[in-house]
Order: C-alpha cells, then structure tokens, then sequence
C-alpha cells in the first residue's frame, strides 16, 4: 500500500512535469463543449426523456463521461505502453513491483486527472454557459467513479494488447472518436441511423453518458446503465490480468 | 564442457545453482543446458558475444522469463514459483531499462526502496553512490555514468544477498567503465554476491573470482580466469623487433617453442621462465631490443580455443538470426 501511494502521486508529479499530453486530453473535451455551446446556446431540448432540459446541461454531464473516455482510451493505454516500450515496467518488476500496485496506481492516478478535467468543464460550462451545478452531487459522484473504473480499465487493458505507444495512441483516438460520434455527446442520439445507435449501443461510452446526464438533472442513479458500466469494466478487468505483460 | 569442475561448489554455500537451464524461442535454442553454479561471496562472470544467450539465462535465473528446461535455484528458491519470496533477496541492473524522463533521482530510489520493506535507508544508499549532488536531478539529465551508478543504487537500496548486473559497463567511455569496476568491487566488499554479465574479456578477467564462458547458447567452460588460461591458452608468448634475419636458433632456447616472425616483430612461444632465457640467448647474440617482453594469454586467447572462433567473428546466418530475435 506504500508503494501504491508512492507511485500514485509520483505519477501525479511525472504528469505536472510534462503536461503536454495532459493538456491535450483536457483541451478536447473543453473545445468541443465550445463548440457546441456556440450552436445551441440556451435552447431546451424539444422532446423525448429530457425534454424541458437545457441543451447544455444536458452535453456537459455528457461531456464528464468524454474526459473519462479520452484518459481511459489514450492518455492512460499511451502513458503504459510508453512504459512497457522503454523497459520502465521491466525495471519495476524485476525490482518487485506488484501487478496489482502498477495497474492500481494507473486507475487512481486517472480518477485524479478526470477530476480536474471535470472541474475545468463545468468552469468553462458554468461561467460561459451558465450550466447549474449538479442537482445530486452524491448521485454523480457515484456514477463518476464507476465510469472512471470502467475506463481506466478499458484503458489497462488496451495498454496489455498494444504493442507500441504509437500503436495504442492510434487506436485509442480511434476508439474515443467512434465513441464520441455514437454516444450522445456530440448531437442529438436522435438523428443517428438505426444502424450507428445500434452500434452506439455496444460502446461503453453510451452507458457512461445516460447516468452522467441523469443524476446531473437529478433524475437519480441509472441502476441499470450503471451496472452495465460497472460489469464493462470488470470484464475488462478480468481480460487484463490474464494479459497484461510487462514487457 | 571442458572444465570438471564446473557443477561442483567450488567452497562454502551455493547462491546460485543452474543445472541444464534451456530456453527456446520459436525454433531457436537461446540457451542450451546450461550449467554453473555461483557460491556466496563470489563475483561470477558469465562471458560471451552478444547473443551468446548470457541475458536470457540471468532472466531465467531471476524470474522474468521461465526456462523451458531445466532446474535453478536461487537462494535456494525456484525464480519461478516463488519470485515474490525472491524479488527482495536480489539486486539487478537490467540491459534495456529504464525509468521514466522527469523521475528525480531521490523520488525513484524512495519508490524503489518502499518496494523492500525493511531493506536500506536509501539516503545513506544515495550518498554512498554519490549521487548526493544529483539527489533532485530529473532521470532524462544524468549522464550515462550517472544513470549507470543510480541503476546499480537502486539494485542495491534491498540490501540484496545476490546482485545481477547485465553488460553494466556496455557504452561507458573508458574512466567511466573503471569506476563502476570499483562500484562492483565495492559492491562485493559490502557482502554481496555478483553475477556479471559482460562481452568485455578485459572486465571478466580484471573482476571475475570465476566465469562461465558461453557461446551460442552452451557454456563451454568454467573456472577460475588464471585457471582457464593456463588450461586453454597454451604458454606465454615474448615478443620484440629487431633488424637481425636470422632469430630460427631461438627454438633451441630452454622452455622455447615455436618463433613466428612477422617482418621485424619476432613472437617466441614458450612456458616457465621463457623470458629470462630469450633474454640471455639475444644478448649472447649481440642483440639488445628496446621492447623485448612478455605477453600473458588472455580470456580471449580462452574463447578462441575452446570454440575455434574468435569472440569478434560474425555469428554464421543461422546464428545472426538469433542474435536479431534476442535483441
């Protein structure tokens, strides 16, 4: 547990120190809200369950499950294949470092920068959108750390099957990109074909953004959705011990 | 195998004993029963080209790869089974590792040492490889020397009963690979006993109680490095340059073998007191060389005989392809 508080706030200062690739994770999301908040303004949603809701306390919360999706699917599997790439997890092992101590402090290290991440948001949300603060803190709060979890495993495990930083940081794009089209973060879910929302369906991002947006606007915890993320994440969990390499 | 010895405990306890370790990837045999054993105190060599398969045994022995024969034993445990019992028993600077770019030299051996409860305070480890004035140094800014010492620092911040050091001293300048000569003696002084993988024959002979000799995949001998040579590499050579033709009367010369001229540079072969008779007989024959001198046999000369391919040569094809896959 020493060693797992250690590398957990080594990791935070290693971030701090070369920021480059953190800034990038957490502009993205924060130009997108822009974006988007330069088309819709303050209009309320027109129909369906969120009906009477502003657009834009609507996207943000969604937004909350784009900044875990983009830790969880690049900076994370980039940061550890790096890792693997220049012997760095070879050196931990050999000196007895734990599976669990490494793959813990990465999850941890993640939760910490979606926090700032999130924070920075609803700033950008709050004072150029005047988007309300959460109507249950608990409720997101609940719904944050779960998503996180599932991500950053998601995350651990992309790291484990890729075999490059390169190779992970393509993918990862990727996957973040398709996830953000097809989830309901970027336009209404309701304009997409069958076809692609049957596809948004699958990704855990789509899962991520329904509980995010409704305990936002006080709709309470999603049970179903958040379990659905919450077994996303152990699958993964599971794959990973079984693949993950250290070198 | 050509020295007898080589699976007996040449005295006191065995730390290391590795009884026809193999390994194989894909089709190619990296490491072919291998066989030594390493006894407390010592600091034991295991020398060869690149690719000879030296990197892969020491993994094998500390656990981060498994033999696919074979039986080791460290410390008296199985590197594989019971690694975690092992991991905080040994030390190991690793070939091809590293840390990350801003990681501060204090903050890594802090990481490091919480890894070993109960090992060294590694402040004082810090200082001793003086390293004090680099203490906040980010990983990316050291030298290679620097990164080198703070490598072998952090192998040693467990307070380790085994220390495995892999091609330590590979792309050092000269004064650099001569301190960490000194760091490893210093190492030994402290108790700790040191496996030493190198290609360097200079560094296993000036450092090595022992060494295995390993090419392509066997180890072919064992012993003591004075052991080795006398056994191996034949007799003395003595050497000088003269403008005199005719030197053939040398071969009568007591303890005198073979003369072998190269245009003025005249090589005597020979054994025992070789030297003091060359120089009798050239001054009986009115020629005083400036340069007259003996030439000891070296490791090299060791490898050369034993494998009948010097340590330089280019592997064969077969062999290149290996030399590719183990990196």
């Amino acid at each position: 547990m020493r060693t797992l508080a250690k590398m957990v706030w080594l990791e935070i200062k290693l971030f701090a120190r070369e920021p480059i690739t953190l800034i990038f994770t957490l502009a993205l999301p924060l130009l997108i809200l822009m974006v988007l908040g330069g088309i819709f303004r303050g209009h309320p949603i027109q129909s369906g369950r969120y009906v009477g809701i502003r657009t834009m306390n609507y996207y943000l919360p969604g937004y909350v499950g784009l900044v875990l999706a983009s830790i969880g699917t690049i900076s994370l599997p980039v940061h550890l294949a790096g890792y693997r790439e220049r012997g760095i997890l070879r050196r931990f092992r050999a000196s007895g470092m734990k599976e669990w101590a490494m793959l813990a402090s990465q999850t941890l290290v993640s939760i910490a920068i979606a926090i700032v991440g999130s924070l920075l948001l609803f700033a950008l949300g709050a004072g150029a959108y005047n988007v309300h603060a959460p109507v249950s803190f608990g409720d997101v709060a609940v719904v944050f750390v779960i998503s996180a979890f599932c991500f950053s495993s998601l995350g651990v495990l992309l790291a484990s099957v890729m075999p490059t930083a390169r190779a992970a940081q393509a993918v990862g794009l990727l996957v973040w990109f398709v996830m953000m089209f097809l989830s309901g973060t970027d336009g209404p879910l309701d304009l997409l074909p069958s076809g692609l929302l049957s596809v948004g369906k699958v990704l855990p991002l789509y899962h991520v953004v329904i509980p995010m947006v409704d305990a936002w606007n006080g709709f309470g915890i999603n049970v179903t959705q958040v379990l659905t993320v919450a077994a996303i994440g152990l699958i993964a969990t599971v794959i990973t011990l079984r693949v993950f390499r250290w070198e | 195998m050509t020295t007898s010895d080589a699976a007996a405990a040449p005295h006191s306890e065995l730390v290391v004993m590795c009884r026809g370790l193999r390994k194989v990837y894909h089709d190619v045999v990296a490491v072919d029963s291998a066989t030594f054993n390493v006894a407390r105190g010592e600091i034991f060599g295991l020398l060869g080209p690149n690719g000879a398969g030296k990197t892969t045994t020491v993994e094998c022995l500390q656990g981060l790869r498994k033999a696919d024969g074979g039986e080791a034993r460290i410390l008296g445990l199985d590197p594989q089974r019971q690694s975690g019992e092992l991991r905080p028993r040994i030390g190991s600077q690793l070939q091809q590792s590293a840390l990350p770019d801003h990681i501060k030299v204090w903050e890594a051996l802090d990481l490091f040492a919480s890894l070993t409860p109960g090992g060294r305070d590694w402040r004082v480890v810090l200082e001793e490889w003086g390293l004090g004035a680099k203490r906040k140094a980010a990983f990316y800014s050291l030298s290679g020397g620097q990164k080198q010492r703070l490598f072998v620092a952090l192998a040693l911040v467990n307070e380790p009963e085994l220390v495995f050091l892999d091609e330590m001293t590979t792309g050092l300048d000269p004064a650099a690979r001569r301190d960490a000569w000194d760091l490893i003696r210093e190492m030994r002084e402290r108790g700790a006993t040191v496996v030493l993988v190198t290609h360097f024959m200079e560094e296993a002979e000036r450092l090595c109680d022992r060494v295995a000799i390993v090419d392509r995949g066997r180890v072919v001998a064992t012993g003591a490095p004075q052991a080795l040579m006398a056994e191996h590499a034949g007799g003395v050579h003595v050497a000088f340059t003269t403008d005199v033709a005719d030197v053939d009367w040398l071969t009568a010369v007591p303890h005198a073998g073979s003369v072998v001229r190269h245009g003025p540079r005249v090589e005597v072969e020979g054994d025992g007191p070789v030297l003091a008779h060359v120089a009798a007989a050239l001054l009986a024959h009115g020629i005083e060389p400036h340069d007259l001198h003996l030439e000891l046999p070296t490791l090299e000369d060791v490898f050369l005989q034993v494998t009948g391919h010097s340590m330089r040569d280019e592997p064969e094809p077969a062999q290149r392809a290996r030399r590719l896959s183990l990196g």
